[in-house]
Parts: structure tokens; sequence; C-alpha cells
């Protein structure tokens, strides 16, 4: 089957049931994925399919056929999240970061602190206590609204 | 352990009538946004072993009004419902209740179907739709029936579907009365619920409870109490004797039965 994988149209040779985040890690060797709790509460796996958050281990990825699927990888290495995530110390012992940037990344243009908090409460730290990541994203969202409109695809 | 996928058998369709004739000919389990069944995966306790994957009918997506009525496509997600302005403003306690399912990640996945194929009593949209009358549209290939949801549920997750039956849409009917939705779980996002409750204030008003009994329920005697004029306590007495909570890795009867009045109370003095 074939998706668009960060860009690139990749086929897969894979069980159309076989989760999404397996092929991911496995198949494609982006292990920046990361596998926590399994039922959909702790959001480490999240990946973006067609712009929308989602858990990798809850998506047979013979549900993504055609789509477009983003993992942290195809952020590069020198996303402005990613530094902030840095600058901010918003990342610690770093499980939860992957899916922490890619559930941020589908957030609207100009969130509160409430519209962050929503769009997080999907994913688990167990280090930060939280703070420093909704700092982060906040002064992220910040930068780029003074830079001007952000760009039509977040994650690029 | 992990359900071997190897194990599994899927097939997939482009259209609800395609849809239909295989379940006709060859019945097997619809799987729709995963949330459910995957979570069942991982644990290892999934117990169909052959699936119809309906994800991509996207005639089953669409939420609109048949006259007076609100149609939700069994596919309509969560972040759908959150959206729909028809919701909003027809049954705003639904956005409620799918803004409190889960995080982001699962309102993208998880369907209004699913919710309601999937039976749990601890079904966040259940009680709404119990509250409301919604019905259930249920269609095979040489028929659809239109099913209350509360007669949908015979008991602990078994429901009136038969094999060859999708679930293809919810109708509401117009809602008089002011309605009030409450969730009670160990935190405000992601967790499944310890108590769930959805009432629409009217002359006769409608309560439905979730996670305090096999099946969602409604509480037709409580209702009627406080039809009659009775008071809150006398009400919440009613309650006391027809739900039956009970003890499960989420809480305790006692709990539950302490917090179900609570929120009678609650529910009475917010909306009154």
């Amino acid at each position: 089957m074939r998706f668009v994988l960060n860009g690139t149209s990749t086929i897969v040779d894979a069980h159309p049931m076989a989760r999404l985040l397996d092929v991911l890690r496995q198949d494609c060797g982006l292990t920046g994925t990361k596998e926590g709790c399994g039922e959909g509460e702790c959001g480490a796996c999240t990946v973006l399919v067609n712009g929308e958050a989602v858990c990798s281990c809850l998506i047979p990825v013979g549900q993504v056929e055609s789509a477009d699927v983003v993992t942290i990888e195809g952020l590069g290495d020198d996303h402005p999240l990613q530094h902030h995530f840095m600058n901010e110390v918003g990342a610690q012992c770093g499980i939860c970061t992957p899916g922490m940037i890619m559930a941020a990344l589908s957030l609207g243009p100009s969130p509160t602190l409430a519209d962050v908090r929503t769009a997080l409460a999907g994913n688990l730290c167990r280090c930060t206590g939280y703070s420093a990541i909704y700092r982060a994203v906040m002064k992220w969202r910040e930068t780029q609204n003074a830079s001007g409109p952000a760009p039509a695809s977040a994650a690029r | 352990m992990r359900t071997a996928i190897s194990a599994l058998e899927v097939r997939s369709v482009p259209s609800l009538a395609e849809a239909l004739a295989i379940l006709r000919d060859d019945p097997r389990t619809p799987i729709a946004g995963a949330t459910d069944l995957y979570v069942a995966l991982n644990f290892g306790t999934l117990e169909p072993r052959r699936f119809l994957d309906i994800w991509s009918l996207n005639e089953l997506r669409e939420i609109a009004m048949d006259g007076s009525k609100l149609v939700i496509g069994a596919l309509a997600t969560y972040t759908s419902l959150i959206r729909s302005p028809l919701v909003a403003s027809r049954l705003p306690m639904l956005g409620d209740a799918a803004r409190q399912i889960g995080g982001v990640q699962i309102q993208n996945r998880g369907t209004l179907g699913g919710n309601i194929a999937n039976g749990s009593p601890a079904g966040d949209s259940l009680p709404v739709l119990a509250a409301v009358d919604a019905v259930v549209v249920l269609r095979s290939a040489d028929a659809e029936r239109r099913v209350p949801i509360t007669k949908f549920y015979t008991g602990y997750r078994a429901t009136v579907m038969r094999p060859n039956e999708l679930i293809v849409a919810i109708e509401v009917e117009p809602v008089e009365g002011r309605q009030w939705f409450r969730k009670v779980g160990t935190r405000a996002a992601q967790a499944i619920s310890k108590i769930v409750v959805a009432g629409v204030r009217a002359p006769v008003p409608r309560i439905a409870f979730g996670s305090v009994a096999p099946t969602v329920v409604r509480v037709p005697e409580t209702e009627r109490a406080l039809a009659e004029g009775r008071t809150i306590d006398e009400a919440a007495d009613v309650l006391s004797r027809e739900i039956t909570p009970i003890d499960d890795l989420r809480s305790t009867a006692e709990y539950r039965m302490c917090v179900a009045t609570n929120l009678l109370r609650r529910f009475w003095m917010d909306t009154g």
C-alpha cells in the first residue's frame, strides 16, 4: 500500500491491520514516534494524518492508504518548535516529546493557554509538570505570529 | 500480549451499498476509528478476527437536518460534533460530551456510531442520546429500521443489532428545555467516566445516567417524581432505588450512588 510519509510517496508491504505505529518504526525505520500506553491515553505515539493529530498505536495502517502522514522526523532537526522545547526545557526524559510536538502542531493560530492545554490534554508527561511544555508552545506561536502568517502546513 | 495481526482478516469497501452486501453474505465486525477495538488489540483481548473496514465511507459522515430532525451520520467523529454549528444549536450537550471524550487524538478518530456499537455502559455520548430519545438508524442490504436508543441495549454490551446490520445514522427530534451534561472522572480529559449524566429540564424532565447499570439508563421514576413536583430530596431518594451502580476498577458502588444523587441535585439547581 501507498501513502505519503513526511512529504515522500512511500510504498510498504504490510498487513492492513498492522498498527501504523509499527509500520512507521519497523518497516519505515522512523523510531522517533514512541509507544506508550497502547490505549490512546498517553499520546506518545501521536502523528499527523491529513493534518490531524492521531494515536498511531490505534490506527490500522490500511486506513492511511493515500493519506498524508507526518511524523516527528518530518520536521527535520531545526523546527522552531523543537528549539522552543529545548530553550524552555520542555523535554526531560524525552519519551513524550515527539508526541507533544506533533499534537501542538495541529493548534490553530493565536492559541490561548487554555487552547494549548486542551490540544495537549491527550499527551501525558511524567517529568516536566507541563508548565515548560506549555511555555514552549506559547512562545513558538507568539514568535510565529510576530514573524508573519503561519505557513499553510505547520509541519513543514 | 498483543493480539497477533497475522490472525486478523479485513475487507475494505468504497461504498455503503457494498459494505451492506458484504455484511449480508459474510458477516464480520465493522471497524471505524478503531479507538476501542485497537485498545483491545493492544491488550490482547480482541475477540473478533474478521473485520469490515468502514472508515472510508464518507457518506456516513454528514451532520444535517431532515425536516425538524437532526441527523448525525454514524461516522461523524467527536471533533466534527464539536465543530458542528447544528450540534451546537440543537444538541449542545452532545458537543459538551464530545469535548470530554479522550484527548484531541481520540476525538479525531472516535465516532458516534462507534460509541453506540461498542456499547460500554460508560460511553459518554450515550446518556445524551438517551435523554433526548435519539433513534438509531440500522440498515441492512434489504431493509432499514429505527430503534430508540433506550431500546437498543438488551444487557451488558448486548444490543438488538443483527450481524447483517450497520448503524448508519442517529436521529434526534427537536429538544425543548435546557440541556445539561456532566461527566465525573479521574481527570478532566482522557479518563473513562466513573459516572456520567445528561438531563433535559422540561415540564417532564428527561434524565439518563451512564456507569450506574449494565447499560445506559433513563430514570423514569425519578423523572416522574420531579414532574409531579416532589422535592429534590424525595427525587434523590427515588433515584437511589432506581439505579444499581457496582464496584469496579474505576470506582465503588457507594461513591457512584453518592455522586449520582449529588449530580441530580446539581442538574436541578443549575437548570432551575
